[in-house]
């Protein structure tokens, strides 16, 4: 007993204290790949060896349209190893509130070997001027209608979360990292959140994927049983988009084909830090680059 | 490549397992119609389907062989057949002896052998849903890889579209065996899970507290994944294997990539396999302080998980520093390894290590000094050798109840060869002796990846692997922290892949916690399912 005591005097506090100062020991993460749009030679290269499609390009009219899913991406560096244009970064703060945020794409010329003769425009995200809070259009529209809820929501939970995980179908991948959340060194109960074991406690639900056709059923029972306001983040590149399954006759696909998305978290897996950064935001505390 | 009759094997092949398939092909002249050894410890048999239970008795009985794994091929285009292989590990040679069946493409069938080697049962059951192979006189034919309410279609057969939709699921009334008696009542349990696991779906008959019979609904988490191998490049399979099942990442991937290296006949540089060891160590030591943790915690022990969990993310962080992941993803590739170790990872490593190594120790004695944890430990959840012989039970929660097998031993793979280490056996098969398995391979581990460090060979990080010439056949294999791993490979044009076959060790073992929750209390089921952590995605894939 007094050993025990010992031990965890001795040990001390362990808690990271990030989002308040950077995470200790993260310069090593392989995070998104970072693509220099205006320098692009050649998507097909890393196209060719990214094993998910997340990087993918589409020709016509003597153009290209190259896209970056990060939605897909699994993080692996493939394409940085092929392709000078692009690094991985080692970023993790990726968590955004639209699905088309992540997706990111530019235009260019073509020669006549199929090389970008030059960017005609972007890069661009279609979801990146509608991220964010402010409500678009008129004040009685539905959308302002959704945001002010969803804002009265953000009130609602701001100092009090409950959580209900929900695997849908992952590889238990980002399980492990969820379970990391509940540890000493990221002790997401300093922030008021706890994980539940029922869905009839829980005020969101964070659910991965892809979500099988066997837990379809399931997930949307566990939804329904979810009492309202309630909010459904989706992790990592499975639960995002399919990930490296995709859609297929065992998978229904990404988290939000079968129930809505508030926050979508990419990763493969996501590292606690995202988990954390994606929940919070969730919940309207954006943290993002508040340690730089 | 191929030969018949007995004479003629490869000089190359290992003397015991040379001296097994003279045997064989004696004693089954003309119903053994081809013999193929492509490697020293695989050879691959052509039989007649109805040897094929006279084969497995004499593979078992003279020759010490245990049927490690059971799966189907459509080869309709090809061979005009289906194929059923059947991989006999013969432990004590170091050697595998595949038997090959053939079977017509029309209404194909063969005869069981769950009844002699009950260590078959699901994986026959899963050869019938998936090819629509009818497995005659199987003890409980029931649907097993497939929910009751699918539709009646077999996924794995060639005509089947990989991206076929299937009409939603809407919930199945599957009939479970029904126990009944006076004071007898059912305790559904998932497939959501009050913890943050996987989905699984476990129906618990009791008779006041202790349970009468446990029975499991997996597959829950089927995601196609071998039929996805199909349709991938073989580069892309890599990481494909790397999501099968999240914890084991690395041991799939390094099982897929033995099994890829050894269709295409490429040797791996020294280093690449020392790195792979170091890695496969790596993956064990975050998996064994987590289990042990997590054992405590369903004793109620938290404390002691506070600190394994402080111990794995140590772990974690530094698989970041060596691979840019935590789980070690994008480490594994064909021919090698991806990164590198130079002289700061190799420092931060040590540091690990030593860290560890004191730490670990720590955490062993606050567990050992608590004697509430050992009474609830001790004798819970018991595995019998002879049930756990019966089921074929693997890996850890095999070497608990006196199962003396390890393939870093037995089939060295990578850099095991090279090291020295001790393989923990125990014969009581209860959760303290799991934990204590775990224990003791968690100081193998640190010990492996020193010795590893020490020898650290020079020299490059991979062979590149061209283009895989098609029709070839390959078993790879990894002993992961879980147990044995196998991914099977048959190529096609075009660098891809006319099968890939895993076998999780989750796949072998889950019957086992059928037989150990015998007789406990249900508020014992966590502490007795977390002590085998069987991988739902494994199973289901």
């Amino acid at each position: 007993m007094f050993d025990i005591l010992r031990k965890s005097l001795r040990t001390g506090v362990v808690t990271t204290r990030y989002p308040a100062a950077s995470p200790e020991g993260t310069c090593h993460a392989r995070g998104r790949p970072e693509i220099d749009w205006a320098n692009w030679k050649d998507a097909r290269t890393a196209a060719a060896v990214c094993p998910t499609g997340a990087i993918s390009h589409v020709e016509a009219g003597g153009c290209r349209v190259a896209r970056l899913d990060l939605a897909k991406c699994v993080f692996c560096g493939l394409c940085a190893d092929v392709d000078d244009a692009i690094r991985m970064s080692t970023g993790w703060e990726y968590a955004v509130r639209r699905r088309d945020a992540l997706a990111w794409g530019a235009r260019y010329r073509l020669n006549g070997d199929g090389t970008h003769g030059g960017l005609v425009d972007g890069p661009m995200t279609p979801g990146v001027a509608r991220e964010g809070d402010a409500a678009p259009g008129a004040s009685d529209s539905i959308e302002a209608l959704g945001e002010a809820i969803r804002r009265r929501t953000r009130e609602i939970f701001g100092r009090s979360l409950h959580i209900r995980e929900v695997d849908a179908g992952s590889c238990n991948g980002c399980e492990i990292e969820i379970v990391g959340l509940n540890s000493p060194v990221y002790d997401v109960e300093r922030f008021g959140i706890r994980f539940v074991a029922s869905p009839r406690h829980a005020d969101m639900l964070l659910v991965t994927g892809p979500v099988t056709r066997n837990m379809e059923l399931a997930l949307k029972k566990t939804y329904e049983a979810t009492p309202e306001p309630r909010l459904v983040v989706a992790v990592g590149a499975c639960g995002c988009s399919g990930g490296i399954f995709g859609v297929n006759y065992a998978t229904r696909g990404p988290v939000d084909a079968v129930i809505p998305v508030d926050v979508y978290i990419p990763g493969c897996p996501p590292s606690p830090n995202a988990l954390l950064h994606g929940i919070l935001k969730a919940i309207g505390h954006d943290i993002s680059g508040q340690i730089r | 490549m191929s030969s018949s009759g007995s004479k003629s094997f490869s000089a190359a092949l290992k003397p015991g397992l040379r001296r097994a398939m003279e045997a064989l092909a004696k004693q089954f002249r003309g119903r053994i119609t081809r013999v193929d050894a492509p490697r020293p410890d695989e050879v691959y048999l052509d039989a007649d389907p109805v040897m094929a239970g006279a084969l497995c008795s004499t593979l078992y009985k003279k020759h010490g062989a245990r049927l490690a794994g059971v799966f189907a091929e459509d080869a309709r285009t090809s061979e005009r057949a289906f194929l059923v292989y059947q991989i006999y590990a013969l432990d004590a040679v170091g050697g595998f002896v595949v038997v090959r069946l053939a079977l017509p493409p029309e209404d194909p069938a063969l005869a069981s052998l769950t009844s002699a080697v009950p260590a078959v049962n699901w994986q026959e059951r899963e050869i019938q849903d998936w090819f629509g192979i009818r497995l005659l006189g199987h003890s409980n034919p029931r649907r097993c890889a497939m929910h009751d309410d699918w539709p009646p279609v077999h996924p794995m057969r060639k005509d089947f579209d990989l991206r076929a939709t299937l009409p939603p699921f809407r919930g199945e009334r599957h009939k479970f065996r029904e126990v009944e008696g006076e004071g007898v009542f059912q305790v559904p349990v998932g497939p959501v899970h009050a913890g943050i696991i996987e989905p699984g779906h476990f129906l618990f008959s009791v008779a006041g507290e202790p349970v009468l019979y446990l029975q499991l609904r997996l597959f829950y988490v089927h995601k196609g994944t071998e039929k996805l191998f199909e349709s991938l490049l073989i580069p892309h399979g890599v990481r494909l294997a790397e999501s099968i099942s999240g914890d084991s990442g690395f041991a799939h991937a390094t099982a897929f990539c033995h099994a890829v290296e050894r269709a295409a006949g490429v040797e791996i540089p020294a280093r690449a396999r020392a790195l792979r060891t170091i890695c496969l160590e790596l993956e064990r030591l975050y998996n064994h302080v987590a289990d042990i943790g997590a054992i405590c915690t369903d004793v109620a022990f938290v404390t002691a998980n506070m600190h394994a969990m402080r111990l794995k993310e140590r772990v974690l962080r530094t698989n970041e520093h060596l691979t840019g992941n935590r789980l070690l993803r994008g480490m594994a590739c064909l021919g090698g390894v991806r990164f590198d170790f130079d002289a700061g990872r190799i420092g931060a490593l040590s540091g690990l290590l030593d860290e560890l190594g004191n730490e670990f120790n720590d955490l062993v004695e606050i567990i050992r000094s608590h004697s509430g944890t050992r009474d609830r430990l001790e004798t819970t959840g018991v595995l019998s050798p002879k049930v756990a012989r019966d089921l074929g039970i693997v890996g850890v929660a095999g070497r608990a109840s006196g199962i003396d097998r390890d393939m870093r031993r037995d089939f060295p793979h990578d850099f095991y060869d090279e090291v020295q280490f001790t393989v923990p056996v125990f014969s009581e098969g209860d959760v303290q002796r799991r934990l204590a398995v775990r224990r003791e391979e968690v100081y193998q581990a640190i010990s492996i990846i020193r010795q590893t460090l020490n020898k650290l060979p020079d020299g490059p990080l991979r062979t590149e692997v061209r283009e895989v010439p098609p029709d070839r056949v390959a078993l790879g294999f990894v002993e992961g922290w879980r147990g044995e791993i196998f991914h099977w490979v048959h190529t096609a044009p075009g660098n891809r892949l006319a099968r890939c076959k895993v076998k999780d060790p989750s796949l072998q073992n889950w019957p086992a916690l059928s037989e150990a929750i015998l007789g406990n209390i249900i508020p014992d089921f966590p502490v007795v399912n977390k002590s085998f952590n069987l991988s739902y995605s494994g199973t289901d894939r």
